[in-house]
Order: structure tokens, then C-alpha cells, then sequence
């Protein structure tokens, strides 16, 4: 994917909050050549349609990922650890976002 | 001419501005240089479309005819249009659409700021609203100016070139009549006198920063006070009002 050859400028990933106090979600990448050029094409690509209200462009490249190969390794041990699930609570009433 | 008058004729030159450089940046969509920007322009278009809805809605109302804004975007003849000649220019390469933009932006910027004091509630109403649109295609256009002014040898050129092309355009934007004197008095309309200093000042700066340079002041192109447009405004109109006008009952 790295050897791919455009014009394009840089790939940049693209993170947007929804509301104050959420987690920034991605909601996909683009092109561009520059961080500010960056910003407007998310708010123009992404936001168009009331998403968001605060955006993150991050350089692809900047964006270390675990390799899929190491699935096993890396996320199989917590298959049998059900007491790490907080189901074992009565959940409050009226919490939100939980 | 009494003040209501007036008042639609200058209400009609600002939707006309916002109706038809709309329709030119529509012009780009599936054809701009990068799929980022192909948006970026569409979205300046709706926003223009959504200017000159309101601008056009309430022209209408002025002129107390019953004519909505359909009736006046659809069926008015190009005489008719008040629209300045700069938003009508074909668009050219990407560099002169933006040379375009950014020279009308930066005017309505300064303009709609006068017009959100505007003593007419309405007219203040829509600039106020309009503004937070118009300061974002302010930058778009000018990170563009920058980019392309600053860039690579070619895009300099280009568009240099274009604002070179451009500027006999501009002078016209300025201009004012008996419409404007008789709105000023009212506390209504802005002296364009005082906005092009501004927008004068700002254009430099920006052009400075994109290593460009301010064409000289020469001969001025006008017209469109009186409704004489360039040769490209008929060919706007014939595609814009075909439908209209071919299926006058048609909705969707």
C-alpha cells in the first residue's frame, strides 16, 4: 500500500467527536497535502451532516497498528476471563452511557 | 424610486451573486482535482444556493408581486439579473475558480459583516447567518491563494495569470447607484467605498504572503448595475431555468 504512487498529498486519518466529553470516533481518511488543508477537507468530507463538533487529522503513517498475525497472542488469553466483565454488578438505575 | 425599491434591487444583487457563483462551483462536481476538494466545492455551492434562497425569498416579498424565489432564480431574463460579472466568469482551471473565490469571498466578508448592523432586520438577519458561511470559504480560498501562490513554479503562473485576467472585474463590485444612496440614508445598505479599502488591504496581505502580485488598476469591465452581463451569463441561464421553463409544473 505504501508503494502506491499519487498526486494526492498525504493520507490522513480522520477522528471526530460528536459531542463535548465523547471519545473521538474514526470516521475514516483522505488526502491532502497539508495539516490545515487536512482539517477542512474532514470538516467538508466528515461533518457535512451535523456529526461532529471537534475533529482529529492524524498522518496515516503516524498511526502504529498491531500486526493481525498475532491475533492469537495479543487478544485470545482474554476469551476466558469472564470475571473481568463487570456483568456481575446490578446496573444503577437511570446511568447512561454505560 | 422610493426605498422599497430600492430595497429589492439590492436584495436581488445579492442573491443574484450568490445564485450564480453557486451555480458555477456546482459546475465542478465529479470533475475538481482531488475527491477532498470535488466536496469542499459542492459544499461552498449549497451554501451560496442557501444564501441566495433566503436573499432571493425575501426580494420577493419586497417587491410585493406574489413572486417567490423559485419564480424570480427560474423566470427572470438576463437583463433582469443584477449579479456583478466576476461570479459569472466560466470557471477555468482550479486555480482561477479560486482566485474567483477568493476575491468574492473576501468582499462579501466585509460586506455581510456591514450588512449584519443593517437597520433592515431582515437583511441583517440573513447577513448574520450568512457570515459564519462566508468566513470559512474566506479561508479555504485563502489557504488555497497560499498553496497555489507559493507552490510550484506552474501553479504560481496559473494563477497569477488568473488574477491577472480577473482583476477587471473587480472594480465593478464597488460601485454604487441611486439604489445604494438611497439605502445608506436608511441605515440599510453599506458604503461600498469603506468595504473596498478593506477588502483592498486584505487582498494584499493575503497576496503578499502567496508571493503573488496585485495587478495594477487599469480599465474596469461594468454593467451589471444596469443588468448588461458578459457573453457567459445566458449560457448559465439556459441550463439553469431549462427545466423550469420546459416542465413549469414539475416538482421533486
Amino acid at each position: 500500500m505504501s508503494n502506491a504512487k499519487d498526486n494526492q498529498g498525504t493520507l490522513w486519518e480522520v477522528f471526530i467527536q460528536s459531542k463535548s466529553g465523547l471519545p473521538y470516533k474514526h470516521a475514516g481518511s483522505l488526502h491532502a497535502s497539508d495539516k490545515e488543508l487536512a482539517i477542512q477537507a474532514a470538516r467538508d468530507t466528515y461533518t457535512r451532516r451535523n456529526e461532529g463538533t471537534s475533529i482529529w487529522v492524524v498522518p496515516a503513517e503516524c498511526i502504529v497498528a498491531s500486526n493481525p498475525n498475532d491475533q492469537e497472542e495479543l487478544f485470545d488469553p482474554m476469551n476466558d476471563k469472564v470475571y473481568r466483565h463487570p456483568t456481575f454488578y446490578v446496573m444503577p438505575e437511570g446511568a447512561k452511557h454505560i | 424610486m422610493n426605498q422599497q425599491e430600492a430595497l429589492y434591487q439590492y436584495t436581488l444583487r445579492l442573491g443574484d451573486n450568490a445564485l450564480i457563483l453557486g451555480h458555477r462551483l456546482s459546475e465542478w462536481t465529479s470533475k475538481a482535482p482531488l475527491l477532498e476538494e470535488d466536496l469542499a466545492l459542492g459544499n461552498l455551492a449549497l451554501d451560496l444556493l442557501g444564501q441566495a434562497n433566503s436573499l432571493l425569498e425575501y426580494a420577493g416579498k419586497t417587491e410585493g408581486k406574489g413572486r417567490s424565489q423559485d419564480d424570480l432564480a427560474y423566470k427572470r431574463a438576463e437583463r433582469e439579473f443584477l449579479n456583478n460579472l466576476l461570479v459569472e466568469l466560466p470557471n477555468g482551471d482550479f486555480g482561477f475558480t479560486i482566485v474567483r473565490q477568493f476575491l468574492y469571498s473576501t468582499f462579501a466578508l466585509f460586506l455581510y459583516e456591514e450588512l449584519s448592523k443593517s437597520k433592515d432586520e431582515q437583511i441583517a438577519a440573513i447577513a448574520a447567518k450568512s457570515l459564519k458561511e462566508i468566513k470559512y470559504h474566506v479561508r479555504h480560498s485563502s489557504d488555497w491563494m497560499l498553496r497555489l501562490g507559493d507552490g510550484t513554479e506552474e501553479s504560481h503562473n496559473r494563477v497569477q495569470k488568473s488574477l491577472n485576467d480577473i482583476w477587471m472585474y473587480t472594480g465593478e463590485l464597488f460601485e454604487m447607484n441611486e439604489v445604494d444612496a438611497i439605502l445608506i440614508k436608511a441605515g440599510i445598505a453599506a458604503d461600498l467605498n469603506a468595504i473596498k479599502q478593506k477588502w483592498s488591504s486584505k487582498i494584499e496581505e493575503v497576496l503578499s504572503q502567496a508571493t503573488l502580485k496585485r495587478p495594477q488598476d487599469a480599465f474596469m469591465q461594468t454593467g451589471s448595475r444596469k443588468g448588461i452581463h458578459t457573453e457567459y451569463l445566458g449560457f448559465i441561464l439556459a441550463e439553469m431555468q431549462y427545466l423550469p421553463r420546459a416542465y413549469p409544473t414539475a416538482k421533486w
